[in-house]
C-alpha cells in the first residue's frame, strides 16, 4: 500500500527531482558546515560526513537522470506543470529525448568529477560540495525548463555557483579570471533580458511551445524586431558556448580552475549549444514564419571560425591546461557547425558528437592536472620537466584522450566527425565544412602530439632520489583520482562501443525536436493555440484588455 | 509635446548607454557601476515591454481596463537577481583587490608585469 503510494508519488514526480535533490542536499550542505571556521578558510579540511551525503546524492541524481533517459527513449515526452499550472500559463518542465540526455551526461560526468574533487580539492576551500550541488540544481533546471524565463532563471543559478566554484582554491591568477567571468557573465544576463523583453513584447508569452506557435503568425514588421530578439539571445548563448568572438574568455577560466571545476565547466559550455538548439531550432526553426531560420546566415560561418580559432589556439597553448582549454572551443565550433546545417541528420550527428567531446574533454582536464601534480616545478606548462612516475598509464590515457579528441579511428570522436561529416555532404555549404572538420582534426592531432612528446619524451634526467616531487603520493594522485580520471575516460570511450543506440537515440531526439506539433500538442494539452490566445492581451495597439464587469462574486476576490 | 513613449526610451537608452560607458573602465568600481546601471536600464526595459498604461488596474479586479501584469513578475524577479549578483561581484572584486594588489580588471597596473604573488 505505502509502496505503491510512494511508487505512484515516485513516477509523478521524478521530472522535477533532479532540480530538487541538488538543492535540497545543497541546503542539507550548508547547514553541516564543511568543518573550517571562517578564520582558516584555506586550512587543509576533510569533511568526511559531507562527502558521503554529497557521494550518495549525487549517485542517486545520476538514477534519476538515467530513468528519465530511459523513460524518454521509450518516446514518452513528460510534462511536468509546476504548482498544477498548466502552460503557457504556468512554467511547465519538459523531458524530451533532448532534454533527458543532457540530463543524464550532466549527472554521469558529475559522479566521477566529484569523486575525483573528494580526493582533496573539496577542502581547499569552503563549501565546494554545497555549491557543485548548486550548479548541478542549475544545468538540471536549465536542461529540464520549457520557459524562457526560467531558462534565464537556471541560468543565473548555475552561474553564480560557477562563480565561485572557479575561484576554489583562490590565488590571484584565479581572481583575475574570475572577475572578467563575472562582469562578461553579468553584461550577457542583462543582453538575456531585453532578448527576453523583446520576444514577450511582440508574443505576449514566454513558453517555449506557446512561442514556436505564435512567431508563425506575426507579420512582416514584427518579424523584424523578432529577428533583432533571437540574435540578441544568439549573443548571449553564444557567449555561454564560447563562440567566436565571444570565447576570449573561456581559455583564461577553465586554465586557472581547479581541475574538477574545469571538468564540470565542460558541460557548462554545452548549455549554451543546448539552449541555441532548443531557441534557434525549436523556436526560430523552419516553421516560425518571417523570422524561419534567423541565424542560419550566421552560426555556421561563425561556428567553422570558433572551430579554427579553437585549433590555432591549441596549437600555441603554453600549458597543458590551456591546449584542453583551447580544445573545448574547437569542439564546440564542430558540434555548432553541425547544428547549423538545420537538418536532422546534422543535429543527430552534433548530438553525438557533443556527448562524446564532453566526457573526453572532462576526461583530459582531469588527466592533465594528474600529469601536472607528477612533474614538480613545471606543472603543466609544456617545458622539459622531471619524467612523470607513470609515464606508461598517464602516457596511453593521454593517448587515448589525444586520438579521440583528434578524431582517429575507431575512437568515438572519429565516429562523430564521420557522422558530421555525412550529414554536411549534401548542403551547399559542404566544401567549407569539410575542410573545417578535416583540418581542425589534422592539426588538434599536432598539438596535441607536441604536447605528448614534450611532456612524456622530452625529459630532464630523473632527480637522484624518486622520493622528490615526483613521488606518486603527491596530494593529487592517488589511486581514487586515477580511477576517476580512467572512469570518465572510459565513458568517453564507450560511445564507440554503444555507437548504435547511441545514434538511434540522437536520430529519434533530432526527429523529435523537428517535430514542433507534436511537442505543442503535448506541452499546451487539449487547449492547444486556440485557447492561448487569451494570454495575448494586446497587439500592436489593435486594442487592450477590457475585462467584462463579472457578476458579483468574482469581483471580490483577492 | 513629448510622448511618454519617447521619454521612457531615450531614458533607457541614455542609462544603457552610461552602463555600457561605465562597464569599458578600467577599474573594477566603475565596472560594478555601470553594470548595476544596465541592469536598471534593462528592468524598465522588460517593465516597458508590457506597454505603458495609463488609468488601468495593475492586476486583475473587478473588471475594466487591466495592465498587463507578466512583465512586473518578471521585473520583480530580474530585480532579485540582480540585486544578489550586484552584492556577489562587489564582494568578488574587493577579494580580487586584496589578492591581486591592485583595483585594475586585468589584476595588474596597466603596462606592469604581473605581481605573482600567490600562484595556488
Amino acid at each position: 500500500m505505502i509502496t505503491e503510494f510512494l511508487s505512484t508519488l515516485f513516477s509523478a514526480h521524478l521530472p522535477v527531482l533532479p532540480v530538487l535533490l541538488p538543492l535540497f542536499t545543497a541546503v542539507v550542505l550548508l547547514l553541516m558546515g564543511d568543518g573550517a571556521s571562517a578564520a582558516d578558510s584555506r586550512q587543509q579540511v576533510r569533511p568526511t560526513k559531507q562527502r558521503l551525503l554529497s557521494m550518495a546524492s549525487v549517485v542517486l541524481g545520476a538514477v534519476f537522470a538515467w530513468r528519465l533517459m530511459t523513460d524518454a527513449d521509450a518516446g514518452a515526452l513528460t510534462v511536468y506543470p509546476l504548482g498544477g499550472w498548466q502552460a503557457p500559463f504556468g512554467i511547465v518542465l519538459v523531458v524530451d529525448r533532448l532534454s533527458a540526455m543532457m540530463l543524464a551526461l550532466t549527472w554521469t560526468i558529475a559522479v566521477p568529477v566529484l569523486w575525483y574533487a573528494t580526493a582533496h580539492w573539496d577542502g581547499r576551500g569552503r563549501h565546494f560540495h554545497a555549491l557543485f550541488h548548486f550548479q548541478l540544481m542549475g544545468l538540471s533546471g536549465a536542461f529540464i525548463t520549457g520557459d524562457l524565463f526560467n531558462l534565464f532563471v537556471f541560468f543565473e543559478i548555475l552561474l553564480i555557483a560557477s562563480y565561485v566554484l572557479l575561484v576554489h582554491g583562490h590565488g590571484a591568477e584565479r581572481f583575475k579570471a574570475g572577475v572578467h567571468y563575472v562582469v562578461l557573465n553579468l553584461a550577457a544576463s542583462a543582453l538575456f533580458l531585453i532578448g527576453l523583453a523583446i520576444i514577450y513584447g511582440l508574443t505576449g508569452t514566454l513558453n517555449m511551445a506557446d512561442l514556436a506557435l505564435r512567431v508563425a503568425k506575426l507579420d512582416a514588421e514584427e518579424a523584424v524586431l523578432l529577428k533583432i530578439g533571437a540574435m540578441v539571445l544568439l549573443v548571449v548563448f553564444g557567449l555561454k558556448a564560447a563562440i567566436v568572438p565571444l570565447y576570449m574568455w573561456l581559455p583564461g577560466a577553465y586554465a586557472v580552475a581547479s581541475a574538477p571545476v574545469a571538468a564540470l565547466f565542460a558541460i557548462m559550455t554545452k548549455v549554451g549549444v543546448y539552449s541555441i538548439i532548443r531557441v534557434h531550432v525549436g523556436i526560430f526553426g523552419e516553421g516560425a514564419g518571417h523570422a524561419a531560420l534567423v541565424v542560419e546566415p550566421w552560426l555556421l560561418p561563425v561556428a567553422l571560425v570558433t572551430s579554427v580559432m579553437g585549433v590555432l589556439g591549441a596549437l600555441a597553448a603554453h600549458s597543458l591546461a590551456r591546449l584542453a582549454a583551447y580544445l573545448t572551443v574547437a569542439s564546440v565550433g564542430l558540434v555548432l557547425a553541425s547544428v547549423g546545417l538545420f537538418t536532422t541528420a546534422a543535429l543527430s550527428a552534433a548530438l553525438y558528437y557533443m556527448v562524446h567531446s564532453t566526457l573526453v574533454v572532462a576526461a583530459l582536464f582531469l588527466l592533465v592536472e594528474l600529469i601536472a601534480s607528477q612533474r614538480g616545478d613545471a606543472k603543466d606548462k609544456l617545458l622539459p620537466a622531471i619524467p612523470v612516475a607513470q609515464p606508461i598509464t598517464l602516457g596511453l590515457m593521454t593517448l587515448l584522450a589525444a586520438a579521440s579528441v583528434a578524431g582517429l579511428p575507431p575512437l568515438p570522436g572519429f565516429l562523430g566527425k564521420l557522422m558530421i561529416l555525412q550529414s554536411a555532404s549534401s548542403s551547399s555549404a559542404h566544401i567549407w565544412v569539410w575542410s573545417v572538420v578535416l583540418g581542425a582534426g589534422f592539426l588538434t592531432l599536432i598539438g596535441l602530439a607536441r604536447a605528448g612528446s614534450m611532456v612524456f619524451w622530452n625529459v630532464l634526467p630523473a632527480p637522484p632520489s624518486p622520493t622528490a616531487a615526483s613521488s606518486p603520493d603527491s596530494p593529487s594522485f592517488n589511486t581514487r583520482t586515477m580511477a576517476a580520471t580512467l572512469g570518465l575516460l572510459a565513458l568517453g570511450l564507450m560511445l564507440a562501443v554503444g555507437a548504435s543506440p547511441m545514434k538511434r537515440y540522437t536520430d529519434a531526439a533530432a526527429a523529435q525536436l523537428a517535430d514542433t506539433s507534436a511537442y505543442a500538442d503535448a506541452v499546451l494539452g487539449p487547449l492547444g493555440g486556440a485557447a492561448a490566445e487569451t494570454t495575448r492581451p494586446y497587439r500592436g495597439g489593435e486594442g487592450e484588455v477590457i475585462l467584462p464587469n463579472a457578476g458579483s462574486g468574482s469581483g471580490d476576490k483577492p | 509635446m513629448m510622448s511618454l513613449e519617447f521619454l521612457v526610451a531615450s531614458g533607457i537608452g541614455f542609462v544603457s548607454a552610461t552602463g555600457i560607458y561605465l562597464i569599458l573602465r578600467g577599474r573594477t568600481w566603475p565596472v560594478v557601476l555601470g553594470l548595476s546601471l544596465l541592469g536598471y536600464a534593462v528592468n524598465v526595459f522588460i517593465f516597458a515591454m508590457g506597454r505603458l498604461w495609463q488609468d488601468a488596474a495593475p492586476i486583475l479586479s473587478a473588471g475594466g481596463r487591466v495592465a498587463d501584469p507578466l512583465p512586473q513578475a518578471l521585473v520583480l524577479t530580474a530585480i532579485v537577481i540582480g540585486f544578489a549578483t550586484t552584492g556577489f561581484v562587489i564582494e568578488m572584486a574587493l577579494r580580487s583587490r586584496h589578492e591581486t594588489g591592485t583595483d585594475h580588471v586585468d589584476g595588474q597596473e596597466a603596462g606592469k608585469t604581473p605581481e605573482t604573488r600567490d600562484r595556488a
